[in-house]
């Protein structure tokens, strides 16, 4: 029987619903089957893993040999705080840190700046000087221990102060690995903090680029990241255009700086969302592959097989989180990140089950991490390398993802690239309607959120959330003020005319920023010199 | 009878909390419901809030704050408007905020604050049913 001849004979009028769609609305058919291949060829789309084009994983032998590194995002209130939950994490069995820092340092302000009154410590922890870096990381091995930092438009501070003390410490950059998130297109696209405009904040991710290309090996200098878009609203398919599109602009960047591709491209690394719907998550992760893998190849001519590799961290879904019968979102939690796993990510976070209420409680985020560790040791799926390759639907939705993926990167292309396109607003407007469109179809009840708008509940008990300590403030303005009093002020006013000079004269600034921290100019301070130097940003406000 | 007066509603983005998911949907949404809504943008202060809803002659400002700096903020935009003399614009708002700070943002004069999972009409009827346009000026 072809698949028409069984088409006809299928009950459609029996079908619980009129559509079926995933959540990014992506309608899907009741069946695959052989016919769906569209003349595929294996050895060309689908391959081996660890071979050209990747869509199978990075890696021949997969978690057969290594499993992913369980990474859990954690910072909040001072650096003391946030150094305690590192080292709970890494005794209950994590194999990597990851760090929040709070609003402030993600806007490039110190804890005393008045616009920082109120956010101190409270969604990340608080940094402004290498003294508090050095607090944060205070007896942890900086070259045994791999660290995630999650901040950009002033990464280039946090990642000086990183390497600062790394140096005070006697451990040589090439022995420090870890890898800091960077990635400033995504800012205008959808996390929306900033500092300058696109076309200098590239220039400086392009800095941090080159420098960890030629004297920190083992750093990965950004993580392209379609996590915050995909938590802004996006679809799937928006995600992974849109992620792959900020790749193709930084290494254009860094090529017509004069860097060879393949000099820093096997120092790239990514950061999807894993969200709801099972089977588009995966697809979308081998579709990535499979994607930057032909991008790297034939649109850079990159030679070395490294630089084909997409390798990537992934989250589960905030937003899919609910605060309405808080346990659920275990369950969630547990297939997204399931999702992740048979989509062959190198590094994931889970989410705790009281992330939509507050930062999660030790307790929370235990159970997050012993979501991944039952994942990797009781459930086999670990076994086989990429066990959904070859089904039907997921070839299917893979080859789907690519080609509307596609069409938008050449829609991109069209635009003039990335930065224009983002000057004219057309990722951040395709996003915005995708997000309106889900809210109506969930107001309409034409997706269900169980216990919101279906199987809910007359009254929720409360759950125990983390409290952030109110006088955290108070101690990290005093705790600056004290280094600002104590510092070599003629060392500070030379450190920063050179960071200046160096902002505008277009030369790395790395080696400069290194030096500016080490005497211990702030991180407020450095971000002002960007301010006066590359302009500031503002938000277009597009509805 | 005199024609019923269309509210104005000013949509704002407090801090340094660049979610704006929210805050552009509710947006969106309230205009379709037929109100005249602006919308600030991204990061801005109590005062720029304020001046922006005095401009615009608005008869509530919805805050959106997901930073966790909401006990800072509302209290704050509430008293750059009294500075105003607009006190008597209302003052409601959504983000993630837990219970306990509910309560206290309302003693504090806050209307009303929304909690994720609420739909665009629940928010849309609280409007209606208790905003009243400000007495003309």
């Amino acid at each position: 029987m072809t698949k028409q001849e069984w088409w006809e004979k299928y009950p459609k009028q029996e079908e619980r619903m009129t559509r079926f769609s995933t959540v990014s609305d992506m309608e899907v058919e009741p069946l695959y089957t052989p016919e769906d291949a569209n003349g595929g060829d294996y050895e060309r789309d689908i391959g081996m893993p660890g071979e050209y084009p990747y869509t199978r994983g990075v890696y021949p032998s997969m978690y057969r040999s290594k499993l992913w590194t369980m990474r859990q995002f954690a910072g909040f209130g001072t650096p003391e705080d946030t150094n305690q939950r590192f080292k709970f994490l890494l005794a209950e069995g994590q194999t990597g840190l990851s760090t929040a820092f709070d609003m402030p340092v993600l806007m490039g302000y110190d804890a005393d700046h008045p616009r920082a009154l109120g956010e101190v410590g409270r969604e990340g922890v608080s940094v402004s000087t290498l003294d508090d870096m050095e607090r944060l990381f205070d007896d942890i091995p900086l070259d045994k221990v791999t660290t995630s930092m999650t901040v950009n438009c002033s990464a280039s501070v946090i990642l000086a102060m990183y390497f600062a003390m790394a140096q005070k410490r006697g451990i040589p950059l090439s022995k420090v690995g870890g890898t800091i998130q960077n990635d400033i297109l995504k800012e205008y696209i959808a996390q929306k903090e900033w500092i300058c405009p696109p076309e200098p904040g590239v220039r400086v991710v392009t800095d941090m680029i080159e420098f960890c290309a030629r004297a920190v090996p083992r750093w990965h200098a950004v993580s392209i990241s379609g996590y915050h878009i995909r938590e802004a609203g996006s679809t799937a398919v928006q995600e992974l255009a849109f992620t792959l599109a900020d790749g193709i602009g930084y290494v254009q960047a860094a090529v017509e700086r004069g860097l060879e591709v393949d000099e820093f491209a096997p120092r790239l690394s990514f950061f999807f969302d894993l969200h709801n719907d099972f089977f588009e998550e995966i697809a979308k992760l081998r579709a990535a592959r499979r994607m930057w893998a032909k991008i790297m190849k034939e649109r850079f001519g990159a030679k070395n097989s490294r630089s084909w590799l997409l390798r990537t961290h992934a989250q589960t879904a905030g937003v899919s989180l609910t605060a309405q019968q808080p346990f659920n979102n275990v369950v969630r939690v547990a297939i997204q990140a399931l999702a992740g796993v048979l989509g062959g990510v190198q590094s994931l976070h889970t989410n705790s089950m009281d992330e939509t209420l507050a930062l999660p409680t030790e307790q929370a985020v235990m159970v997050a991490l012993r979501t991944q560790q039952i994942i990797a040791e009781e459930s086999g799926v670990t076994n086989i390398i990429d066990p959904l390759g070859g089904s039907w639907a997921i070839e299917a939705l893979t080859d789907r993802m690519e080609k509307d993926a596609v069409a938008y990167i050449d829609r991109i292309d069209e635009l003039g690239g990335i930065i224009r396109a983002i000057d004219i607003g057309y990722p951040q407007k395709e996003i915005a309607d995708a997000a309106y469109r889900y809210q109506q179809q969930l107001d309409a009840g034409e997706k269900a959120i169980v216990g919101v708008n279906k199987y809910v509940l007359p009254e929720e008990r409360p759950m125990e959330i983390l409290k952030i300590a109110q006088d955290v403030e108070r101690h990290q303005v005093e705790r600056i003020r004290r280094v600002k009093r104590e510092r070599n002020q003629t060392e500070v006013r030379e450190q920063l005319g050179r960071v200046h000079a160096v902002a505008r004269n277009g030369q790395n600034l790395m080696p400069v920023l290194i030096d500016a921290v080490k005497s211990y100019c702030t991180l407020g301070e450095i971000s002002d010199v960007y301010r006066d130097v590359f302009g500031v940003y503002r938000d277009p406000a597009w509805l | 009878m005199a024609e019923e007066k269309v509210l104005r509603i000013l949509v704002a983005k407090a801090g340094l909390d660049g979610h704006d998911r929210g805050a552009k949907i509710i947006a969106r949404a309230l205009r379709d419901a037929g109100f005249e809504v602006i919308y600030t943008g991204l990061h801005q202060t109590p005062e720029m809030i304020a001046e922006a809803a005095v401009q615009e002659d608005v008869d509530a400002v919805g805050l959106s704050i997901l930073s966790g700096a909401h006990m800072t903020l509302f209290p704050a935009v509430i008293s750059a408007l009294k500075e105003r003399g607009a006190e008597d614009v209302a003052v409601f708002g959504g983000g993630i905020v837990p219970q306990d700070d509910i309560s206290l943002l309302k003693q504090a004069g806050v209307k009303e604050v929304f909690t994720p999972g609420i739909s665009t009409q629940a928010i849309a009827d609280w409007i209606r049913q208790n905003i009243q346009p400000r007495a003309g000026v």
